[in-house]
Protein backbone atom coordinates (compact mmCIF):
# COMPACT_ATOMS: atom_id res chain seq x y z
CA UNK A 1 0.00 0.00 0.00
CA UNK A 2 2.50 2.62 1.21
CA UNK A 3 5.40 0.30 0.67
CA UNK A 4 6.54 2.95 -2.24
CA UNK A 5 5.80 6.15 -0.44
CA UNK A 6 8.36 8.68 -1.86
CA UNK A 7 9.55 10.91 0.74
CA UNK A 8 12.46 12.30 -1.45
CA UNK A 9 9.74 13.84 -3.33
CA UNK A 10 7.75 15.43 -1.08
CA UNK A 11 11.26 16.79 -0.10
CA UNK A 12 11.46 18.31 -3.20
CA UNK A 13 8.63 19.92 -3.19
CA UNK A 14 8.65 21.34 0.19
CA UNK A 15 9.23 24.97 -0.48
CA UNK A 16 6.18 24.34 -2.35
CA UNK A 17 3.89 23.55 0.25
CA UNK A 18 5.69 26.04 2.80
CA UNK A 19 4.85 28.79 0.44
CA UNK A 20 1.38 27.38 0.61
CA UNK A 21 1.09 27.30 4.13
CA UNK A 22 1.77 31.00 4.80
CA UNK A 23 -0.35 31.26 2.05
CA UNK A 24 -3.45 29.52 4.25
CA UNK A 25 -2.25 31.21 6.92
CA UNK A 26 -2.10 34.86 5.29
CA UNK A 27 -5.60 34.03 4.01
CA UNK A 28 -6.83 32.35 7.22
CA UNK A 29 -5.95 34.91 9.49
CA UNK A 30 -6.90 38.09 7.35
CA UNK A 31 -10.53 36.51 6.53
CA UNK A 32 -11.05 35.33 10.75
CA UNK A 33 -10.14 39.38 11.59
CA UNK A 34 -12.58 40.62 9.06
CA UNK A 35 -15.08 38.12 10.00
CA UNK A 36 -15.07 39.11 13.71
CA UNK A 37 -15.80 42.46 12.25
CA UNK A 38 -18.60 41.33 10.87
CA UNK A 39 -20.01 39.50 12.90
CA UNK A 40 -19.81 42.04 15.48
CA UNK A 41 -21.49 44.91 13.35
CA UNK A 42 -23.70 41.94 12.00
CA UNK A 43 -24.89 40.93 15.54
CA UNK A 44 -25.51 44.23 16.98
CA UNK A 45 -27.52 45.04 13.75
CA UNK A 46 -29.27 41.96 14.94
CA UNK A 47 -29.83 42.65 18.50
CA UNK A 48 -30.46 46.72 18.35
CA UNK A 49 -33.70 46.24 17.97
CA UNK A 50 -34.01 49.12 14.76
CA UNK A 51 -36.37 47.27 12.29
CA UNK A 52 -34.35 48.83 9.42
CA UNK A 53 -30.80 46.95 10.30
CA UNK A 54 -32.38 44.30 12.43
CA UNK A 55 -34.14 42.23 9.66
CA UNK A 56 -31.20 42.76 6.89
CA UNK A 57 -29.06 41.03 9.39
CA UNK A 58 -31.29 38.87 9.84
CA UNK A 59 -31.53 38.24 5.90
CA UNK A 60 -27.50 38.07 5.89
CA UNK A 61 -27.17 35.82 8.44
CA UNK A 62 -29.77 32.90 7.54
CA UNK A 63 -28.70 32.94 4.22
CA UNK A 64 -24.98 32.45 4.69
CA UNK A 65 -25.95 29.59 7.07
CA UNK A 66 -28.15 28.09 4.72
CA UNK A 67 -26.22 27.60 1.45
CA UNK A 68 -22.70 26.18 0.75
CA UNK A 69 -20.02 28.40 0.69
CA UNK A 70 -18.69 26.86 -2.35
CA UNK A 71 -21.41 28.41 -3.91
CA UNK A 72 -20.99 31.82 -2.16
CA UNK A 73 -17.64 31.41 -3.54
CA UNK A 74 -18.69 30.66 -7.24
CA UNK A 75 -21.15 33.35 -6.82
CA UNK A 76 -18.64 35.65 -6.11
CA UNK A 77 -16.33 35.05 -8.67
CA UNK A 78 -18.63 34.75 -11.34
CA UNK A 79 -20.76 37.20 -10.01
CA UNK A 80 -18.18 40.00 -9.40
CA UNK A 81 -17.08 40.59 -12.86
CA UNK A 82 -20.47 40.99 -14.56
CA UNK A 83 -20.85 43.68 -12.31
CA UNK A 84 -17.55 45.14 -14.04
CA UNK A 85 -15.44 44.44 -10.61
CA UNK A 86 -11.97 42.71 -11.45
CA UNK A 87 -10.71 41.46 -8.43
CA UNK A 88 -8.01 39.01 -7.79
CA UNK A 89 -9.04 35.65 -6.84
CA UNK A 90 -7.72 35.90 -3.83
CA UNK A 91 -9.27 38.59 -2.43
CA UNK A 92 -12.64 37.36 -3.52
CA UNK A 93 -11.39 34.01 -1.53
CA UNK A 94 -11.33 36.38 1.23
CA UNK A 95 -14.20 38.19 0.82
CA UNK A 96 -16.12 34.91 0.51
CA UNK A 97 -14.83 33.73 3.87
CA UNK A 98 -14.81 36.76 5.65
CA UNK A 99 -19.04 37.16 4.93
CA UNK A 100 -19.32 33.28 5.40
CA UNK A 101 -17.71 33.35 8.67
CA UNK A 102 -19.21 36.55 9.94
CA UNK A 103 -22.88 34.81 10.04
CA UNK A 104 -21.52 32.44 11.76
CA UNK A 105 -19.50 34.62 14.53
CA UNK A 106 -22.55 37.15 14.73
CA UNK A 107 -24.62 33.80 15.88
CA UNK A 108 -22.04 32.68 18.88
CA UNK A 109 -21.83 36.25 19.69
CA UNK A 110 -25.73 36.22 20.32
CA UNK A 111 -25.34 33.21 21.92
CA UNK A 112 -22.62 34.60 24.30
CA UNK A 113 -24.78 37.62 25.43
CA UNK A 114 -28.30 35.34 25.72
CA UNK A 115 -25.96 33.29 28.00
CA UNK A 116 -26.04 35.81 30.90
CA UNK A 117 -28.54 35.59 33.11
CA UNK A 118 -31.57 37.47 33.10
CA UNK A 119 -30.57 38.96 36.82
CA UNK A 120 -27.55 40.64 35.98
CA UNK A 121 -29.51 42.83 33.04
CA UNK A 122 -32.24 43.66 35.74
CA UNK A 123 -29.76 44.46 38.10
CA UNK A 124 -27.86 47.00 36.10
CA UNK A 125 -31.32 47.92 34.69
CA UNK A 126 -32.19 48.92 38.50
CA UNK A 127 -28.63 50.43 39.31
CA UNK A 128 -29.44 53.44 36.66
CA UNK A 129 -26.99 52.31 34.11
CA UNK A 130 -28.28 53.42 30.93
CA UNK A 131 -27.68 50.90 27.81
CA UNK A 132 -24.62 51.16 26.81
CA UNK A 133 -23.19 51.25 30.40
CA UNK A 134 -25.08 48.04 30.98
CA UNK A 135 -23.53 46.11 27.76
CA UNK A 136 -19.89 47.52 28.58
CA UNK A 137 -19.69 47.44 32.24
CA UNK A 138 -22.19 44.15 32.98
CA UNK A 139 -23.19 42.10 29.87
CA UNK A 140 -20.38 42.15 27.35
CA UNK A 141 -17.21 41.40 30.06
CA UNK A 142 -19.42 38.06 31.01
CA UNK A 143 -20.59 37.34 27.53
CA UNK A 144 -17.29 37.42 25.71
CA UNK A 145 -15.56 35.12 27.91
CA UNK A 146 -18.49 32.10 26.90
CA UNK A 147 -17.56 33.22 23.10
CA UNK A 148 -13.68 32.42 22.87
CA UNK A 149 -13.80 28.45 22.75
CA UNK A 150 -16.81 28.36 20.54
CA UNK A 151 -14.72 31.46 18.14
CA UNK A 152 -11.46 28.91 18.31
CA UNK A 153 -13.93 26.19 16.78
CA UNK A 154 -15.02 28.84 14.31
CA UNK A 155 -11.23 29.05 13.28
CA UNK A 156 -10.70 25.76 12.85
CA UNK A 157 -13.54 25.32 10.50
CA UNK A 158 -12.36 28.88 8.66
CA UNK A 159 -8.68 27.29 8.14
CA UNK A 160 -10.78 23.91 6.37
CA UNK A 161 -13.14 26.31 4.18
CA UNK A 162 -9.98 28.02 3.31
CA UNK A 163 -8.66 24.99 1.23
CA UNK A 164 -12.39 25.65 -0.90
CA UNK A 165 -10.42 28.63 -2.40
CA UNK A 166 -7.69 26.13 -4.41
CA UNK A 167 -11.31 25.54 -6.44
CA UNK A 168 -10.32 29.16 -7.62
CA UNK A 169 -7.00 28.93 -8.24
CA UNK A 170 -5.75 30.65 -5.00
CA UNK A 171 -2.29 29.26 -4.28
CA UNK A 172 -2.78 27.93 -0.82
CA UNK A 173 -1.69 24.76 0.44
CA UNK A 174 -4.30 22.36 -1.20
CA UNK A 175 -3.81 24.49 -4.59
CA UNK A 176 -0.11 23.11 -3.95
CA UNK A 177 -1.01 19.28 -3.82
CA UNK A 178 -2.98 19.77 -6.86
CA UNK A 179 -0.16 21.38 -8.71
CA UNK A 180 2.11 18.34 -7.47
CA UNK A 181 -0.04 15.71 -8.79
CA UNK A 182 -0.64 17.40 -11.66
CA UNK A 183 3.40 17.65 -12.08
CA UNK A 184 4.32 14.45 -10.92
CA UNK A 185 1.42 12.76 -10.65
CA UNK A 186 2.00 11.16 -7.39
CA UNK A 187 -1.17 11.83 -5.14
CA UNK A 188 -0.61 10.30 -1.87
CA UNK A 189 2.62 11.77 -1.08
CA UNK A 190 0.64 15.35 -2.36
CA UNK A 191 -2.17 14.81 -0.48
CA UNK A 192 -1.29 13.25 2.91
CA UNK A 193 1.51 15.73 3.05
CA UNK A 194 -1.29 18.61 2.79
CA UNK A 195 -3.99 16.68 5.23
CA UNK A 196 -0.56 16.23 7.95
CA UNK A 197 -0.25 20.39 7.66
CA UNK A 198 -3.84 20.97 8.03
CA UNK A 199 -3.66 18.00 11.06
CA UNK A 200 -1.12 20.91 12.95
CA UNK A 201 -2.85 23.64 12.72
CA UNK A 202 -5.93 21.73 13.84
CA UNK A 203 -4.09 20.39 16.82
CA UNK A 204 -2.63 23.65 18.03
CA UNK A 205 -6.10 25.27 17.74
CA UNK A 206 -8.09 22.41 19.24
CA UNK A 207 -5.79 22.48 22.07
CA UNK A 208 -6.33 26.07 22.31
CA UNK A 209 -10.12 25.56 22.46
CA UNK A 210 -10.14 22.66 24.63
CA UNK A 211 -7.68 25.04 26.92
CA UNK A 212 -9.88 27.79 26.89
CA UNK A 213 -12.76 25.72 27.59
CA UNK A 214 -11.37 24.31 30.73
CA UNK A 215 -10.33 27.93 32.14
CA UNK A 216 -14.09 28.94 31.74
CA UNK A 217 -15.14 25.97 33.35
CA UNK A 218 -12.58 26.55 35.92
CA UNK A 219 -13.59 29.85 36.18
CA UNK A 220 -17.20 29.71 36.66
CA UNK A 221 -16.83 27.12 39.51
CA UNK A 222 -15.88 29.73 41.21
CA UNK B 1 -28.68 41.26 -22.30
CA UNK B 2 -29.87 40.21 -19.02
CA UNK B 3 -33.49 39.28 -20.08
CA UNK B 4 -32.09 37.51 -23.08
CA UNK B 5 -30.03 35.28 -20.60
CA UNK B 6 -32.91 34.99 -17.69
CA UNK B 7 -34.70 33.39 -20.55
CA UNK B 8 -32.15 31.36 -21.18
CA UNK B 9 -32.13 30.20 -18.11
CA UNK B 10 -35.56 29.16 -17.56
CA UNK B 11 -35.36 27.37 -21.16
CA UNK B 12 -32.75 24.79 -19.12
CA UNK B 13 -34.56 24.60 -15.86
CA UNK B 14 -34.96 20.73 -15.89
CA UNK B 15 -31.08 21.20 -15.80
CA UNK B 16 -31.01 22.23 -12.58
CA UNK B 17 -33.84 19.98 -11.39
CA UNK B 18 -31.67 17.15 -11.83
CA UNK B 19 -28.95 19.26 -9.99
CA UNK B 20 -31.43 19.24 -7.03
CA UNK B 21 -32.58 15.40 -7.64
CA UNK B 22 -28.92 14.18 -7.17
CA UNK B 23 -28.24 16.58 -4.50
CA UNK B 24 -31.03 15.11 -2.59
CA UNK B 25 -30.27 11.55 -3.80
CA UNK B 26 -26.91 12.17 -2.49
CA UNK B 27 -27.65 14.04 0.77
CA UNK B 28 -30.24 11.19 1.48
CA UNK B 29 -28.07 8.32 1.31
CA UNK B 30 -25.28 9.81 2.89
CA UNK B 31 -27.79 11.28 5.94
CA UNK B 32 -28.95 7.65 6.48
CA UNK B 33 -25.18 5.68 6.14
CA UNK B 34 -23.71 8.66 8.95
CA UNK B 35 -26.15 8.80 11.14
CA UNK B 36 -25.96 4.80 11.27
CA UNK B 37 -22.35 4.78 11.22
CA UNK B 38 -22.01 7.77 13.41
CA UNK B 39 -24.46 5.96 16.24
CA UNK B 40 -22.61 2.84 15.77
CA UNK B 41 -18.94 4.06 16.13
CA UNK B 42 -20.48 6.56 18.87
CA UNK B 43 -21.72 3.70 21.08
CA UNK B 44 -18.05 2.41 21.18
CA UNK B 45 -16.57 5.70 21.63
CA UNK B 46 -18.33 6.49 24.78
CA UNK B 47 -17.33 2.87 26.05
CA UNK B 48 -14.92 0.68 28.11
CA UNK B 49 -12.87 -0.47 25.44
CA UNK B 50 -9.76 1.55 25.31
CA UNK B 51 -8.45 0.11 22.21
CA UNK B 52 -11.40 0.93 20.34
CA UNK B 53 -11.92 4.40 21.85
CA UNK B 54 -8.34 5.45 21.02
CA UNK B 55 -9.09 3.70 17.12
CA UNK B 56 -12.17 5.61 17.00
CA UNK B 57 -10.29 9.14 18.19
CA UNK B 58 -7.56 8.75 16.05
CA UNK B 59 -10.09 8.30 12.76
CA UNK B 60 -12.48 11.30 14.04
CA UNK B 61 -9.33 13.45 14.76
CA UNK B 62 -7.72 12.63 11.06
CA UNK B 63 -11.61 13.76 9.34
CA UNK B 64 -11.88 16.74 11.59
CA UNK B 65 -8.76 17.56 10.87
CA UNK B 66 -8.36 18.13 7.35
CA UNK B 67 -10.82 19.46 5.11
CA UNK B 68 -13.43 17.82 3.11
CA UNK B 69 -11.97 18.82 -0.40
CA UNK B 70 -8.50 16.88 0.84
CA UNK B 71 -10.48 13.89 2.02
CA UNK B 72 -12.61 13.63 -1.48
CA UNK B 73 -9.21 13.91 -3.38
CA UNK B 74 -7.59 11.34 -0.87
CA UNK B 75 -10.23 8.94 -1.86
CA UNK B 76 -10.30 9.82 -5.49
CA UNK B 77 -7.02 9.96 -6.83
CA UNK B 78 -5.03 7.63 -3.83
CA UNK B 79 -7.95 4.55 -3.57
CA UNK B 80 -7.14 3.85 -7.54
CA UNK B 81 -3.19 3.70 -6.68
CA UNK B 82 -4.23 1.05 -4.26
CA UNK B 83 -6.18 -1.04 -6.66
CA UNK B 84 -10.14 0.07 -6.13
CA UNK B 85 -10.68 2.03 -8.87
CA UNK B 86 -14.24 3.80 -7.92
CA UNK B 87 -16.75 6.04 -9.91
CA UNK B 88 -17.00 9.54 -9.20
CA UNK B 89 -20.58 9.02 -7.59
CA UNK B 90 -19.92 5.74 -4.87
CA UNK B 91 -16.56 7.99 -4.15
CA UNK B 92 -18.84 11.29 -3.19
CA UNK B 93 -21.42 8.84 -1.02
CA UNK B 94 -17.80 7.30 0.41
CA UNK B 95 -16.16 10.51 1.00
CA UNK B 96 -19.07 11.84 2.99
CA UNK B 97 -20.32 8.57 4.88
CA UNK B 98 -16.82 8.80 6.07
CA UNK B 99 -16.50 12.50 7.07
CA UNK B 100 -20.00 12.89 8.14
CA UNK B 101 -19.88 9.59 10.60
CA UNK B 102 -17.31 11.11 12.22
CA UNK B 103 -18.96 14.40 13.43
CA UNK B 104 -22.03 12.76 14.46
CA UNK B 105 -19.96 9.95 16.30
CA UNK B 106 -18.78 13.16 18.68
CA UNK B 107 -22.16 14.14 19.08
CA UNK B 108 -23.27 10.84 20.04
CA UNK B 109 -20.83 9.95 21.99
CA UNK B 110 -21.18 13.20 24.00
CA UNK B 111 -24.99 12.50 24.51
CA UNK B 112 -23.96 9.48 26.26
CA UNK B 113 -21.82 10.49 28.56
CA UNK B 114 -24.01 13.08 29.65
CA UNK B 115 -25.97 10.47 31.29
CA UNK B 116 -25.18 10.14 35.17
CA UNK B 117 -23.66 6.94 35.66
CA UNK B 118 -26.59 6.07 38.31
CA UNK B 119 -29.09 5.43 34.78
CA UNK B 120 -26.45 2.47 33.80
CA UNK B 121 -26.47 1.29 37.50
CA UNK B 122 -30.01 1.16 37.32
CA UNK B 123 -30.86 -0.91 34.21
CA UNK B 124 -27.94 -2.81 35.04
CA UNK B 125 -29.06 -4.08 38.32
CA UNK B 126 -32.74 -4.66 36.36
CA UNK B 127 -31.45 -7.43 34.81
CA UNK B 128 -30.87 -5.84 31.24
CA UNK B 129 -28.35 -7.23 28.69
CA UNK B 130 -25.99 -4.20 27.69
CA UNK B 131 -27.99 -3.95 24.16
CA UNK B 132 -31.25 -3.11 26.53
CA UNK B 133 -29.56 -0.93 28.60
CA UNK B 134 -28.40 1.08 25.22
CA UNK B 135 -32.09 0.78 23.91
CA UNK B 136 -34.04 1.32 26.57
CA UNK B 137 -32.73 3.23 29.20
CA UNK B 138 -29.30 5.41 27.78
CA UNK B 139 -30.09 6.00 24.42
CA UNK B 140 -33.68 7.24 24.72
CA UNK B 141 -32.14 9.36 26.99
CA UNK B 142 -29.11 10.57 25.58
CA UNK B 143 -31.27 11.68 22.00
CA UNK B 144 -32.89 14.65 24.17
CA UNK B 145 -29.02 16.10 24.32
CA UNK B 146 -27.91 14.57 20.89
CA UNK B 147 -30.76 15.71 18.81
CA UNK B 148 -30.52 19.37 18.60
CA UNK B 149 -26.97 19.00 17.58
CA UNK B 150 -27.84 16.36 15.15
CA UNK B 151 -30.22 17.95 12.80
CA UNK B 152 -27.85 21.08 13.08
CA UNK B 153 -24.97 18.64 11.46
CA UNK B 154 -27.51 17.50 8.81
CA UNK B 155 -27.76 21.38 7.62
CA UNK B 156 -23.68 20.92 7.36
CA UNK B 157 -23.85 17.89 5.97
CA UNK B 158 -26.36 19.04 3.16
CA UNK B 159 -24.47 21.73 2.27
CA UNK B 160 -21.13 19.86 2.11
CA UNK B 161 -22.61 18.05 -0.41
CA UNK B 162 -21.83 21.27 -2.87
CA UNK B 163 -17.79 19.81 -2.55
CA UNK B 164 -18.19 16.74 -4.18
CA UNK B 165 -18.72 18.46 -7.27
CA UNK B 166 -14.80 18.77 -7.50
CA UNK B 167 -15.06 14.99 -8.72
CA UNK B 168 -17.16 15.62 -11.46
CA UNK B 169 -20.60 14.57 -9.35
CA UNK B 170 -23.34 16.42 -12.24
CA UNK B 171 -25.33 17.84 -8.66
CA UNK B 172 -26.38 21.27 -8.47
CA UNK B 173 -23.27 23.21 -7.45
CA UNK B 174 -21.83 21.58 -10.46
CA UNK B 175 -24.69 22.50 -12.34
CA UNK B 176 -24.64 25.61 -11.89
CA UNK B 177 -20.38 25.93 -12.59
CA UNK B 178 -21.43 24.09 -16.44
CA UNK B 179 -23.87 26.59 -16.89
CA UNK B 180 -21.93 29.70 -16.31
CA UNK B 181 -19.85 29.14 -18.99
CA UNK B 182 -22.66 28.94 -21.31
CA UNK B 183 -24.81 32.09 -19.85
CA UNK B 184 -22.11 33.74 -17.89
CA UNK B 185 -24.67 35.59 -15.58
CA UNK B 186 -22.44 34.28 -12.28
CA UNK B 187 -24.95 36.78 -10.32
CA UNK B 188 -28.21 34.96 -12.12
CA UNK B 189 -26.79 31.67 -11.85
CA UNK B 190 -25.78 31.06 -8.85
CA UNK B 191 -28.20 33.19 -7.15
CA UNK B 192 -30.41 30.19 -8.37
CA UNK B 193 -28.25 27.62 -6.98
CA UNK B 194 -28.39 29.18 -3.59
CA UNK B 195 -32.21 29.69 -3.71
CA UNK B 196 -32.59 25.51 -4.35
CA UNK B 197 -29.80 24.65 -1.51
CA UNK B 198 -32.11 27.02 0.57
CA UNK B 199 -34.83 25.54 -0.02
CA UNK B 200 -33.63 22.11 1.64
CA UNK B 201 -31.66 23.48 4.18
CA UNK B 202 -33.73 26.05 5.33
CA UNK B 203 -36.09 24.12 6.96
CA UNK B 204 -33.72 21.87 8.94
CA UNK B 205 -32.20 25.21 10.29
CA UNK B 206 -35.16 26.44 11.21
CA UNK B 207 -36.26 22.30 12.82
CA UNK B 208 -32.68 22.86 14.66
CA UNK B 209 -33.39 25.66 16.48
CA UNK B 210 -36.97 24.46 17.14
CA UNK B 211 -35.20 21.70 18.92
CA UNK B 212 -32.62 23.54 20.55
CA UNK B 213 -35.58 25.08 22.45
CA UNK B 214 -37.67 22.65 22.72
CA UNK B 215 -34.86 20.31 24.74
CA UNK B 216 -33.56 23.05 26.73
CA UNK B 217 -37.05 23.57 28.93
Amino acid sequence: MLTDFNFRIIMEYLPLFLTGLRSTFFISIVSLLLALLTGIIACSCRISGIKFIKYPAIAYIEVIRSTPLLVQIYFLYFGLPTLGLRIPEIQTGILALMLNSGAYIAEIIRAGINSVDEGQLEAAVSSGLNYFQRMRFIILPQALGVTVPPLLGQAIVLVKDSALLSLISVMELTRCGQTMTSERFMPSEAFFTVAFFYMCIYFVLKSLADWSQKKLIFREAY
Amino acid sequence: MMAFYFSRLVEIYPFFLKGLWMTSKIAFISLATCTLLGFFLGIFRSGKNPILRFVIGVYVAFVRGTPFVVQIFIIFFILPEWGIQLEAFPAALLAMAIMGSAFICEIVAGGINAIPKGQWEAAASSGLSLIQQLRLVIVPQAMKVILPPLVGQYVLLIKDTSVVSVIGVMELTRVGWVTVVRIPEGLMVFSLVGILYFSISYPLIILSNYLERKMAL
